[in-house]
């Protein structure tokens, strides 16, 4: 298993792909700390990008994850446990 | 009763995108019917299709609405936005609760859904889109446009093929009448992918010809099924009184409205369009003597075209009402179509001209004064616009021009 890590680059490039570039505000490194919520992604884009984040590395994110409240910061942390967790199974 | 004004106007269609372009096309006898570009249908009995040409989605919606649309979601979205341009609606100033939206629906987003089958097969249902759940759905285009402007009034969508269109366009009437100010009402349809061919396909009428000018040939002795195509209208519907009190230009009123279901196939009795018909001129208050062109189904299938022209002949007399078929230059749009042609008799009134149906050599059995070849001038206040569907619906409509404002 490779030591690959989800980088916030990572991220912006699924927020693209799953829920479309916003040409007001492409997301961009100030981002972290702002709710997904306020950065407006709703329900759905969230799942789709919880999907893509699943399906591109091969693990699983709980359903509760991936909600408004959630920072890109915190689902970068979580992506990166799972990850460090399959390293270890 | 509350009389229900068009106020604006959204068109997407295989010869023209946008009213002006669309209007050009259709009183020059430019057709859009051609050898589908936008997937090979060697494979497939029937090759030709009215596709619309040079509609690039994000130069019209914001990036984030392309990943969840359908190419009919993105279309009709454009068309909803050149509506109310048109009417020159200040959506802020309207309450949300005072906007609706009814929109018709022959398939959905069709293309959207073939992807997402085409990737729960191949790569299974983890790689199905979250957007599936809604892309494809018949209420897809009523609810996405809700959301873009916030209307949140009430809405809503009618599947009932080819004649929903018009019951569409019935539908938001009744809500205006009901207190609604607002209504985008109408359909655009599109389905020019191999799912949504199959689909049509195993429908029977589809014509088998590759000849673009010789497939689609509705009251023709050649008739030999239709040619579908992609497109429709929407409309900006207002209660006329306000409309005018706002200092809307009109394009003229949805004056009646009527509906039927044909009896079963095998029944040996008559179509029931001559009763639709019939409805909605009583409905208008209008006598048949009161419309001055009609804008026909044109199934291209001859028992169909046999029982409309029937009907026509029936109800007007034989020969006696100028009858077009302008979409004999698009195909058949399904419940995009008789939007269209509620636009294009809007369009008829304001030039004088009735536009022309195209490719034609009239049966001599069916008694119809066909506007054959090039427009018609002809003064032209009141008109009747039919659509048939799939599966035995009739539906009709008396479009007015606006009565002279006080």
């Amino acid at each position: 298993m490779s030591e690959q890590r989800f980088t916030l680059d990572d991220l912006k490039r699924i927020l693209v792909e799953a829920a479309g570039a916003d040409e007001a505000a492409p997301p961009d490194d100030d981002i972290l700390d702002t709710t997904f919520g306020d950065l407006g992604y709703e329900s759905l884009a969230l799942l789709e990008t919880g999907g893509c984040i699943e399906r591109e590395w091969g693990i699983a994110l709980d359903d509760d994850t991936l909600s408004d409240a959630l920072t890109p910061r915190e689902l970068i942390r979580t992506v990166n446990e799972r990850l460090a967790a399959a390293r270890v199974a | 009763m509350t009389a229900v004004a068009v106020t604006g106007m959204g068109i997407a269609a295989p010869n023209g995108l946008g009213a002006a372009d669309y209007w050009a096309a259709t009183l020059g006898a430019k057709s859009g019917i051609g050898r589908i570009t936008r997937f090979d249908p060697s494979g497939y009995p029937a090759q030709l299709a009215g596709e619309i040409p040079g509609f690039e989605a994000a130069d019209h919606l914001p990036g984030r609405l392309l990943p969840q649309t359908d190419r009919v979601t993105r279309l009709s979205l454009a068309a909803a936005d050149w509506a109310l341009a048109d009417a020159r609606v200040d959506v802020a100033a309207f309450d949300p609760l005072d906007m609706g939206v009814v929109t018709a629906s022959h398939a959905g987003g069709f293309e959207f859904g073939q992807d997402e089958l085409q990737k729960l097969w191949a790569r299974g249902s983890q790689f199905v889109s979250a957007y599936q759940s809604f892309a494809w759905f018949y209420a897809v285009n009523s609810g996405q446009i809700s959301i873009r402007h916030g209307m949140k009034g009430p809405s809503g969508v009618v599947v009932s093929d080819q004649a929903g269109g018009l019951d569409a366009l019935a539908q938001a009437r009744r809500l205006i009448r009901k207190g609604t100010p607002l209504i985008i009402g109408g359909a655009v349809d599109a389905s020019v992918c191999p799912w949504g061919w199959v689909a049509q396909l195993a429908g029977g009428r589809l014509s088998d010809s590759d000849e673009p000018t010789r497939a689609y040939l509705p009251f023709d002795r050649d008739a030999r099924g239709y040619v579908p195509g992609e497109g429709g209208a929407l409309l900006t519907l207002e209660p006329t009184e306000a409309a005018r009190a706002r200092g809307a230009t009109l394009y003229g009123e949805l004056a009646g409205y009527g509906a039927t279901i044909d009896p079963p196939p095998h029944s040996g009795r008559p179509s029931s369009l001559r009763t639709a018909i019939r409805t909605a001129l009583d409905d208008a208050a209008a006598a048949p003597a009161d419309i001055d062109v009609v804008f026909a189904d044109g199934a291209g299938v001859p028992d169909l075209d046999r029982a409309e022209a029937a009907a026509i002949s029936e109800v007007f007399g034989p020969g006696r009402v100028p009858v077009t078929v302008p979409k004999t230059m698009t195909g058949r749009l399904h419940s995009g179509a008789a939007p269209l042609d509620v636009a294009c008799a809007l369009l008829a009134m304001r030039a004088g001209l009735i536009p022309p149906t195209v490719h034609i050599d009239p049966c001599p059995e069916y008694d119809l004064d066909l506007v054959l070849y090039q427009a018609r001038p002809a003064t032209v206040r009141t008109a009747l616009v039919l659509a048939r569907g799939h599966g035995g619906f009739n539906s009709a409509m008396v479009v007015r021009a606006a009565p002279a404002g006080t």
